[in-house]
């Protein structure tokens, strides 16, 4: 069992926060779009979260969360040389790669984390790599320059227009396919809105578009079933038979209804 | 000491000595255990009930082999410290399987009072004697073989693994043991209620193993972080004991409407996460005001009891056949009978229907009837054309049974699995189809008992220690 010691913990946009963790077992194990389940203290929530970087040789293992219910809050107030009371992975299967042509790789919020090491080894394997990264404003993006040193092009949308174009990554893409620009392959991980917008632009043109689920989770290894969805009209769990799922294919209003199963609480359980 | 006087053979009684418990209408309110044990005057008149037969029939309704008329021998002459040690000999969680085995199926069905009478209460003498002991807080730990420089690797820490581990650890082999949760203790702590197992106990168990010498590492997904390969490059043999963890749901319309849950999640949220001290542990559940739970065995009871316990004003518990073909054991439906669970008995559900935001509003239910005997030997409950039914509830809690969890074989190759998702292994040593590898307990047989998880351990164990020593396969 790693003691999960922080090594680095940094607040890279307001309430988005980087967190790196002394696991070597994962950082040996995990591959691109994998999440692991952080517990912060004994009182917290297990809560999944994508696996932004790592390093097998060092050991360390990165995620990036945002700060959002009482569990991420806790997790936020651990400091460089705390333990990390669990921190289980890698979990889930890894996104698919392989020499599609030219893909695209959209992230949002913690997902711009979640699509770098994707963009990565996608661009090892031979693709032309493009990235989508987008915030509501200028100030809450971040790894701005890591994705630009894997991918072939970044690009911005802010929703204020303060960089790149404004609007949403999913306007941006919609313009750059009704232009006639050719995707192969379309990846994206962040909030569930904005991988829905995604499919919904992608799927007229009939772009393969991957999405990185991310449902409410306990055990994380396909024991519970909180983490399903529907598939084809077939029940899924996110954990084990994903996170990644065809996006065209997903029942999406289910998937909807699912995540605000827990709002009130989540209120709730803030006021300590 | 034996200078007893030779006395006249007192009249034994024809019930067992009665163990107290929390009133019903009390203990709803609370997560608190519901039987409190036998006082050592109660035990000892208990024990006094056995008649020591030369050749014992308990034992051999014992998965474990348990050595039943030394232990209560010694409870009868008050020498504690003796039975805990004769009780341990043979089984590593007296205290838990004292409390959840099915002794009225096992050992206690056995008994020679039984024919007449009640048998001789054997799982509360056993819960006694390991509470005696945790209470003392002089634990005992027995002498270890020499180092036999062998090395084995468990993997998953519930009753099935513990088992082995303590089994091959005290014969001198080094042990370390994976467990993929934050907790040790398997369905003893994410699955059976706190009100039936106080966790405090399953966690001093635990303690014990790791005072044997048990390397214990959780949070550690065996087929994740490690496949079966690698853990075989690093030891001896491995063993399997990773549960049946894979809910099944019943496959109808509305099952994945918010309120609906399986009864891992449910129970898991409420046992391993603490939900039922929620805000203070973080982890929601939805409490409902008429919370339904499906099925009629173990785990459909300690859901419909845990919702009581949660405030539920109702907790339904629908199944498809009559209470005579429930396979809960009678003490907990008699519970969730006494604690006010309403029994929808012939009942099965044909679709969920939610409200507009997507909750759970109410079930449509089938009436059943009982035609002929199925496969299990029980009437097989058919449909009554045009008898359905509407349920208003607003949660639902599935509990119709569990799968082997598929991430270890899906994960390793050449291990044989079979069409039901369990791995396929010898019943007489452990093995499976992979060599160096054994398995047991839910894994191997489908969801059953924590006690006959322990006794496959126990086999599975021989049959590592005569791989171990021989090296045939």
């Amino acid at each position: 069992m790693d003691k999960n010691e922080i090594i680095e913990k940094e607040q890279i946009a307001p309430n988005i926060h980087s967190c790196t963790v002394d696991a070597p077992g994962i950082a040996k194990k995990a591959l691109p779009g994998q999440f692991v389940i952080v517990i912060p203290d004994e009182y917290s929530e297990r809560v999944p979260v994508t696996i932004a970087d790592w390093d097998a040789e060092k050991g360390y293992v990165t995620i990036i969360f945002l700060e959002i219910g009482a569990s991420t809050q806790r997790l936020a107030e651990l400091n460089t040389g705390d333990d990390i009371y669990s921190f289980t992975g890698p979990l889930g299967k890894p996104f698919e790669i392989e020499n599609f042509g030219t893909v695209a790789l959209v992230g949002g919020c913690y997902g711009i984390g979640g699509i770098y090491r994707a963009a990565k080894t996608l661009k090892e394997n031979g693709n032309k790599v493009i990235c989508f990264s987008e915030a509501r404003s200028k100030f809450l993006l971040y790894w701005n320059k890591k994705l630009e040193e894997v991918a072939d092009e970044v690009r911005y949308s802010t929703v204020d227009g303060s960089l790149g174009s404004k609007g949403h990554s999913f306007d941006l893409l919609e313009d750059n396919l009704k232009s006639g620009e050719h995707f192969d392959r379309i990846m994206a991980v962040g909030c569930t809105f904005m991988m829905y917008r995604v499919a919904r632009v992608t799927k007229p043109f009939g772009v393969k578009t991957i999405v990185s689920m991310n449902p409410v989770m306990i055990d994380g290894t396909g024991m519970c079933g909180a983490c399903r969805l529907v598939v084809e009209g077939e029940t899924k769990f996110a954990c084990v038979d994903g996170p990644h799922f065809d996006a065209h294919k997903i029942d999406w209003n289910i998937v909807s209804d699912r995540r605000k199963a827990y709002l009130e609480e989540e209120i709730i359980s803030k006021e300590r | 000491m034996t200078d007893k006087q030779p006395s006249k053979k007192p009249k034994i009684s024809p019930k067992k000595t009665p163990m107290r418990e929390q009133p019903p209408e009390e203990r709803v309110n609370n997560y608190d255990e519901v039987p409190f044990g036998y006082s050592i005057e109660e035990a000892v008149t208990e024990a006094k009930r056995c008649l020591q037969c030369k050749k014992p029939l308990c034992v051999q309704g014992c998965p474990v082999e348990i050595d039943i008329c030394e232990f209560i021998g010694f409870i009868a002459e008050k020498k504690f410290k003796e039975g805990i040690v004769k009780l341990k000999e043979k089984n590593i969680l007296p205290a838990i399987c004292g409390r959840v085995c099915p002794q009225e199926e096992q050992c206690e069905k056995q008994c020679i009072l039984g024919k007449k009478n009640e048998p001789v209460a054997i799982g509360r003498l056993e819960r006694f004697l390991a509470d005696w002991e945790r209470n003392r807080g002089e634990i005992e730990i027995p002498p270890k073989h020499r180092p036999t420089g062998k090395k084995v690797v468990v993997v998953g820490a519930g009753p099935a693994g513990i088992t082995v581990a303590a089994d091959l650890v005290k014969l001198g082999h080094k042990v370390d043991m994976f467990e993929a949760l934050h907790k040790p203790g398997g369905v003893l702590v994410y699955g059976i209620p706190e009100f039936r197992l106080p966790k405090a106990i399953v966690f001093k168990e635990i303690d014990y193993l790791k005072k044997l010498g048990v390397n214990l590492y959780t949070d550690t997904v065996i087929g994740m972080i490690k496949s079966i390969d690698e853990l075989l490059s690093e030891y001896d043999a491995v063993f399997l004991g990773t549960g049946a963890g894979l809910p099944w749901f019943l496959n109808v319309p509305g099952e994945n409407l918010n309120g609906v849950y399986s009864a891992n999640e449910y129970l898991t949220r409420a046992n391993l996460m603490k939900a039922y001290l929620f805000p203070k542990y973080k982890t929601p559940i939805i409490k409902g005001r008429r919370v339904a739970t499906v099925g009629g065995g173990n785990v459909a009871m300690d859901c419909a009891r845990t919702a009581l316990r949660l405030g539920a004003e109702e907790s339904i518990l629908v199944y498809r056949r009559a209470r005579e073909q429930m396979p809960a054991r009678e003490e907990e439906i008699h519970h969730a009978e006494q604690e006010g669970v309403i029994f929808k008995l012939l009942s099965n559900p044909a679709a969920f229907r939610g409200d507009k935001n997507g909750w759970v509003k109410e079930a449509e239910c089938i009436t059943m009837k009982l035609g002929e005997p199925d496969d299990s030997g029980r009437r097989r409950p058919v449909p009554v054309e045009g008898a359905n039914f509407r349920l208003p509830i607003d949660v639902v809690i599935i509990a119709i049974g569990n799968s082997p969890n598929p991430l270890i074989p899906s994960t390793t190759k050449d291990i044989e699995v079979s069409k039901w998702g369990t791995i396929i292994t010898d019943p007489q040593t452990g093995k499976t189809s992979k060599k160096g590898v054994f398995a047991g307990g839910d894994v191997a047989t489908g969801a059953a008992t924590v006690i006959l998880a322990m006794g496959a351990g126990k086999i599975a164990a021989r049959g590592i220690h005569e791989y171990l020593k021989t090296s045939n396969w």
